[in-house]
Order: structure tokens, then C-alpha cells, then sequence
């Protein structure tokens, strides 16, 4: 299953919920705001490394660009554009997007 | 925003007098159009000759990160303009300190100089504003 | 709305300042100062030029007050005073030089 969360974690609460709910094997992709989720030194760095053991993370790049973050991406986070979007929406039979 | 607008006043005779005012930003920059928003009335405000403090808080000090490109995802990147703030006599740019920390951030990651403060401080910022807009 | 030059199309918004600021080049420049009724001389490229400098770096066009105070600053306080701006732009650098540099029309435009 893919999970989608665009809210940063620091303005909502949307990663958390997508954590707790996310079954280990499942996907997490980070677009919009969510993208600071993605970066070191952000609130959301060590709950996401912890989580990465049981979930594969990815983040959409032109949004990390777009806010200046390209370049403290947390280390195994993939990142992908807007094809590796599409290529992950149908490699899973379903999606939550976290809203 | 109708409550907290209520200290601003155009009228002919209320020219002269001028007013503190603070832009609390705390959003970050592309999710929402808050973040642009507000530099809009904050350029805007600058014609208005008012003493103006910019409020960097929670996410808004992301508004402030260098480095923004947003060729890719279609939209304007808007960091540039606060450096233009200066030629509008806009000079009192303030990040809270605690913000900034929990975010990975320090001063040299921002595209202009700000003065850093503590939530006490900060509170005493706004607590000495007549006015306060809020973003 | 837009105008054409030379078989090239310029995209303008309904007050006819260009659309996409990348579009913008001499020709199109001549075509709109032509629109306003402003002779081209080399004071106005002066501005111009500044004008796009300006947005280039900061991404606004900038206010009145704000561009003939950076005018000031770099072509030399002569220049630097809204009369001179007005005797170059009589409708004002707003609506007229901002318009032929292609930039969009300033906010806080007065």
C-alpha cells in the first residue's frame, strides 16, 4: 500500500497518523509540505529513520528543490519526480492520501 | 483577520501618527499562499511609512531558507523579494530562535540577516505591537 | 491579447503588460513603448534596463519610491528623483516603464 502525506510534520499531525497507521512492507511518499519530513534536523528525522526498518520512504524531489531542502535529505530516502509519482501510484493495489 | 486588523486607520487626519505593526509569518512557504500573501501587504504597507516587524515563527522561517528552486514544480520562488525589503526601508526581520533550531536551520541558512530571539523575547515583540497581522 | 512582430507573438494581459516576462526582447520593448507614445532614447534604456536588473534579482517591480531612491543610488542622484522618471515616463515608470521593460505591473502600484 502507498501513503501519501503533502502537510509538514511540524504544522500537523498527518506523518504521525500515517506511522502509526502504515503496515510494515508499505510504501511513504512525501510531497509538498511533507517533504520537510524528509530533512535532517527536522522534527520529524528521528521517528522517520526508526520507521524506515519497516517502511520504504520516498520523496518527490521538485518539491525538496522548490523549498530549498534539496540538500539535507535524511540518508536512504529515495527521492523521485513526477514519473516516479505515477510509478508508484500503480505499483500498489491502493492508496491513503493523509490529508 | 477583522479582529486583529482593527488598529489600522487611512483617514486623512490619522496621517503622521505612526504605528507598530508586526507580520506574523508561520507558514511555510509553497503548501499554502499565506506566506505569499502577506509579503504582498507587507510591500504594500511599506507606502504607509508604519514602523513594520516581520515574525518569523513554526514553519514561516522555512519561508526564509536559501537555496529555493521552483522551476520543477510550475510555481514563482518568491525568496528573492525579501532582499528587496531593505530598499523598501523594511529592516526589522525577527526569527524565533526556537523555531529555527527544531528545523535544522541557523542564521547562515537564511537569504537574509534577521535577528534572532527567544520565545520570551519574542513575546515581548508582540506584546508591544499595535497592531498584528497574522499569516 | 497580445501583438505580433516579425512573425513572433507577445502574450499581454488585458491592461497590455506582457504576459510571460521571458517573452520580452528589444523589439517587443519598441513595439510597447510605441503603445505608450515614448520616443526611445537612451535615458529610457537606462531605466529599462535597471528595471529588469531589479526584477531579475528580487522577482517584483519595484515602487515608485523604491525605484527612483535605487535609480538614485546607481545612475546618480540627478536621475534619482520622480520628476526625472516623469519627464521619461509622463504616465508614471509604473504603468509605463515597468510595462515596456516587460515586467508586471508593480505591487503597491500607486
Amino acid at each position: 500500500m502507498l501513503h501519501i502525506v503533502n502537510k509538514s510534520p511540524s504544522e500537523r499531525n498527518t506523518l504521525d497518523s500515517c506511522l502509526r497507521m502504515a503496515k510494515k512492507g508499505s510504501t511513504i511518499l512525501l510531497i509538498e509540505d511533507g517533504v520537510y519530513g524528509a530533512t535532517k534536523g527536522g522534527v520529524a528525522e528521528n521517528k522517520l529513520k526508526a520507521a524506515m526498518a519497516d517502511v520504504k520512504v520516498y520523496a518527490l524531489w521538485p518539491d525538496l528543490e522548490a523549498r530549498g531542502m534539496q540538500d539535507s535529505v535524511i540518508d536512504g530516502i529515495e527521492q523521485v519526480d513526477y514519473n516516479g509519482f505515477v510509478d508508484l501510484v500503480v505499483a500498489d493495489k491502493n492508496v491513503q492520501s493523509w490529508l | 483577520m477583522t479582529e486583529s486588523t482593527g488598529g489600522i486607520d487611512m483617514d486623512e487626519d490619522s496621517s503622521g501618527t505612526v504605528k507598530k505593526f508586526a507580520f506574523v509569518n508561520r507558514k511555510a512557504p509553497y503548501g499554502t499562499i499565506y506566506a505569499l500573501e502577506s509579503l504582498e501587504v507587507v510591500l504594500i504597507s511599506a507606502a504607509f511609512d508604519q514602523d513594520v516587524s516581520l515574525v518569523f515563527a513554526d514553519d514561516g522561517v522555512y519561508e526564509l531558507k536559501k537555496g529555493q528552486a521552483t522551476k520543477a514544480v510550475g510555481m514563482k520562488n518568491f525568496s528573492p523579494t525579501y532582499r528587496a525589503l531593505e530598499g523598501y526601508d523594511i529592516e526589522k526581520l525577527f526569527v524565533e530562535k526556537e523555531s529555527m533550531e527544531a528545523r535544522g536551520l541557523t542564521v547562515d541558512d537564511l537569504v537574509v540577516p534577521v535577528e534572532v530571539l527567544t520565545s520570551e523575547e519574542m513575546a515581548t515583540l508582540l506584546d508591544e505591537q499595535d497592531v498584528v497581522l497574522s499569516f | 491579447m497580445g501583438f505580433e512582430i516579425n512573425g513572433k507573438t507577445y502574450e499581454t494581459d488585458e491592461e497590455g503588460y506582457l504576459v510571460n516576462l521571458s517573452e520580452w526582447d528589444e523589439e517587443a520593448a519598441k513595439y510597447l513603448a510605441a503603445e505608450e507614445k515614448v520616443d526611445l532614447t537612451e535615458s529610457h534604456w537606462e531605466v529599462i534596463n535597471f528595471l529588469r536588473e531589479y526584477y531579475n534579482d528580487y522577482q517584483i517591480a519595484p515602487a515608485v519610491r523604491v525605484l527612483t531612491k535605487a535609480i538614485g543610488k546607481k545612475l546618480g542622484p540627478e536621475k534619482g528623483n520622480s520628476k526625472y522618471l516623469y519627464e521619461l515616463f509622463p504616465y508614471g515608470p509604473a504603468k509605463q516603464a515597468c510595462k515596456i521593460a516587460g515586467l508586471p505591473k508593480p505591487t503597491g502600484c500607486i
